[in-house]
């Protein structure tokens, strides 16, 4: 009788301790994490003691920012010096993991590389990849780390750039690549005086803003970010619009089932809760990217 | 007499082939000389080299004393001193009559419309056509279109008028009226240089018959004389197979 | 019955009708027997296509993509709307093409060595502007001249877009000219300047009149296919019926847009094609000159 008992309080136990923890073949979802699962000892990792992060190479402003050093592998900015949103947001959830700024270990891994079937050689990938139901079904997308916006995108200097208001807006002419949302938004939201023009590509619309045929384009603010910042010798971006309807967001990509997305989720929940999420995005990209947000009066 | 036209040892080619060899021709005002010859003896090529549609290679042409061949000639001038009329009538299709009588004096000589519609009226009037005056060429008989495109010329005033066998493409009955028109001219004191094949109304109606050979002028004189009594024996072959064909 | 026809008049005298033009469409027949005929073969043939277009597997969805009435009620006022702008680039285009490919198509045909540059000049442009695709044409100039930035230069697409249709359009047109130029049998030219003309007044007042007259159904032609690339300036910008239709597909993921488009188009170009076959036939009664009924 007595070893049945015993018995049965080992299975028990036994139980308890297979209910409990991350186990790595198991499908990582939030809900069946728990606190402990997410410490650092117990987390699903690639490389164990570091958090190895994939991003593209060039490393493109505002999501990371300065420069390279003498040697460094990196074109136009090293995701290890911690500046610019992508890297600085990084850095914010390895610490709420327990990782410290060395621990956190960066490879670059090129877009579509990102989602190609079989094991990955990171633990996430974090560049600009926009969540889609279609992605999440070839990779596992943390929540939002940053919520996507039109943006209305103008030559310096030009009575446009210091548009705040829709109603600023309406009088100008703006320009959209044919097909997308960025031009649903001016004819939905906006409603200017005259009629957008519309391009084929937006290659072509950045043109005609470079020609002053139009005043405005509006496009996604990445592409927003690049346009002003990199494709235009004198291009600002007028604003970031309101969002209006659906969301767009970009997240995380880890590979299917991987547990550990359940813990960035917590962390993330982390610093949205404690507001480090809002002043990062302020500091390096309604601030210094200069990109304000536009009212909708 | 004044000299109205003369040719000095005018030469054409066309390419390599030489169609007028040395023509010396004179017409006094108011002569009627007639061309007469074989196809492709040069009598078209004669007539156009008169109004400078061709450029003479050799030679010199004056007319009323004034050489027109020479450089620096108002060609545009001199045609609208002398009058043409070719076999094909070549009247202005997209025109009515009367626009097609009117054009070289509106346009040409300056005539102010009112005027000139006039004037064309009168000749139209006077040569039959007047109630054809608002018709398109296509609905007059040929006989008529030959005789519009000889007002057409009249309507010029020219000095000098060039006929080039103005008949051959007629109808035989429509003919005679168009002769009937040139022997007025005639009669009216014209001069003219007629090149035909209508050897009665050549001996009829000119002062002189001038028979084209191989681009040369072979025989010239009167028309009695060149008619009966020929000189030349290929104008005399000429007038035989002229005869034989029941032309004369 | 006289038939005086003379050099003067076109070679293909032997098109003179024998008969109506209306008894011509119908096959040379006359008569109510012949209508009836063309009637009932009409009706079978339709009707055969009809029932195989409608009993194919795919019919509903197509029907539901190509053919949607509410998606046709809700496109048509943008599209027509937008459809003014194609309308006015091609009114404005037309104007300038008729006159301009003239002047080209004169430049080519002046005669003697001093005017040889000019001569040139209008065999390169025809063959540039024949040769390169208007599209391109349309992007170059129109992203292309305001890049530029100049203060003289303008920027408008619409400005842009009507000179590159203009260019292009002038090149074919000023060949379609010349060779009615050069259709008109030279004793035209020979009967004008006897009278005295000079080259001009004999260009002005008999060779063009007649020549314009002549080509006719080519001008059309061209003039058809202008009214369609009218189309091609949304590449620049402008809002216009094809890329409005465009706008609506990408909003809708439904294909009847085009349809609309497509209707508003042969609406413009099926009168006018009627129109000039009325004009080529008057015009033809009197080019043959001494033909008869």
């Amino acid at each position: 009788m007595r070893r049945l008992a015993a018995l049965a309080l080992v299975a028990l136990l036994a139980g308890l301790a297979a209910g409990c923890g991350g186990s790595e073949k198991s499908s990582g979802t939030t809900s069946s994490t728990g606190a402990n699962a997410c410490s650092k000892d117990q987390l699903n990792l690639v490389d164990s003691g570091q958090l190895t992060v994939a991003t593209g190479n060039p490393a493109y402003p505002p999501w990371f920012e300065g420069g390279t050093p003498k040697g460094s592998s990196w074109k136009i900015n090293d995701p290890d010096n911690g500046k610019g949103y992508e890297s600085a947001v990084t850095y914010a959830v390895a610490k709420q993991l327990g990782f410290t700024k060395s621990e956190v270990n960066w490879i670059a891994v090129p877009f579509n590389q990102t989602y190609k079937p079989g094991p990955k050689s990171f633990d996430f990938a974090i560049e600009q990849i926009s969540y889609n139901p279609q992605r999440a079904k070839a990779v596992a997308f943390s929540n939002s780390y940053f919520d996507e916006n039109q943006s209305v995108v103008a030559l310096q200097g030009t009575p446009i750039a210091t548009a705040t208001t829709f109603a600023q807006l309406k009088k100008y002419k703006l320009g959209a690549q044919i097909g997308t949302t960025s031009y649903q938004y001016i004819v939905g939201n906006i409603k200017p005086d005259e009629k957008p023009a519309v391009y084929d590509n937006l290659n072509d619309v950045i043109t005609a803003l470079s020609n002053h045929q139009i005043d405005g384009l509006v496009t996604d603010f990445p592409g927003a970010y690049y346009i002003a910042d990199v494709q235009l010798d004198n291009g600002t971006i007028v604003g970031r619009l309101p969002t209006i309807g659906a969301e767009e967001h970009f997240g995380m990509t880890f590979e299917k089932g991987n547990s550990l997305v359940g813990c960035v989720n917590r962390a993330l929940a982390a610093l949205k809760q404690d507001g480090t999420l809002q002043q990062l995005e302020q500091q390096w990209i309604t601030g210094k990217a200069k990109a304000p947000p536009i009212t909708q009066g | 007499m004044t000299e109205a036209l003369r040719l000095e040892n005018v030469h054409k080619y066309f390419g390599r082939l030489e169609v007028l060899r040395g023509i010396d021709l004179a017409l006094e005002e108011h002569e009627v000389v007639c061309l007469i010859g074989a196809s492709g003896s040069g009598k078209s090529t004669l007539l156009r080299c008169v109004n400078l549609l061709e450029r003479i290679d050799a030679g010199r042409i004056l007319l009323a004393g004034e050489d027109i061949t020479g450089r620096g000639v108002d060609v545009n001038g001199v045609r609208r001193g002398i009058g043409i009329v070719f076999q094909a009538f070549n009247l202005f299709p997209h025109m009515t009559v009367v626009r097609n009588v009117t054009l070289g004096p509106r346009k040409a000589l300056g005539v102010p419309r009112d005027r000139a519609e006039s004037d064309a009226l009168a000749l139209l009037e006077r040569f039959g056509l007047a109630d054809k005056r608002d018709e398109y060429p296509d609905r007059l008989s040929g006989g008529q279109q030959q005789r519009l495109a000889i007002v057409r010329a009249l309507a010029m005033r020219p000095e000098l008028m060039l006929l080039d066998e103005v008949t051959s493409a007629l109808d035989p009955e429509l003919v005679g009226e168009v002769l009937e028109v040139i022997r007025e001219l005639a009669e009216g004191g014209m001069t003219m240089l007629i090149a035909t094949h209508e050897m009665a109304f050549a001996r009829e109606i000119a002062r002189r018959v001038c028979f084209l050979d191989a681009g040369v002028i072979l025989e010239q004189g009167p028309p009695e004389e060149i008619f009966t009594t020929p000189r030349e024996q290929r104008t005399q072959e000429f007038l035989r197979r002229v005869i034989e064909a029941g032309r004369l | 019955m006289d038939h005086g026809q003379g050099e003067g008049s076109p070679d293909h005298a032997g098109l003179a009708a024998t008969g109506s033009r209306s008894s011509r469409i119908l096959g040379g027949a006359e008569g109510a027997r012949a209508v009836a005929i063309a009637l009932a073969s009409t009706v079978v043939l339709f009707t055969v296509l009809a029932v195989l277009v409608v009993t194919s597997p795919g019919w509903p969805e197509f029907r539901r993509t190509f053919l949607n009435r509410e998606v046709f009620r809700e496109a048509l006022p943008e599209i027509a709307d937008a459809f003014l702008l194609n309308v006015r680039i091609f009114l404005i285009a037309e104007g300038i093409i008729l006159v301009f490919a003239l002047f080209i198509a004169v430049l080519r045909s002046l005669p003697g060595p001093v005017f040889f540059p000019l001569r040139v000049l209008a065999i390169v442009y025809t063959d540039v502007f024949r040769g390169i695709p208007t599209i391109l044409v349309i992007y170059t100039l129109g992203f292309g001249a305001p890049a530029l930035q100049l203060s003289w230069v303008p920027i408008s697409p619409l400005f842009w877009g009507v000179v590159s249709l203009v260019l292009v359009y002038s090149a074919y047109v000023a060949e379609v000219y010349r060779a009615g130029i050069e259709s008109v049998h030279p004793s035209q030219e020979a009967a004008a300047r006897s009278l005295g003309l000079n080259r001009g007044q004999a260009l002005r007042f008999v060779i063009i009149p007649q020549a314009v007259r002549r080509v006719v159904p080519p001008l059309l032609n061209d003039f058809i296919g202008l009214q369609k690339d009218t189309a091609l300036v949304a590449i620049i910008g402008p809002v216009e019926a094809f890329r409005q239709a465009q706008i609506e597909e990408a909003a809708t993921f439904n294909f009847t847009p085009y349809l609309v488009t497509g209707l508003l188009f042969l609406l413009l170009t099926i009168p006018l094609a009627r129109l000039t076959d009325w004009l080529i036939a008057r015009d033809r009664r009197r080019q043959l000159a001494g033909a008869r009924a």
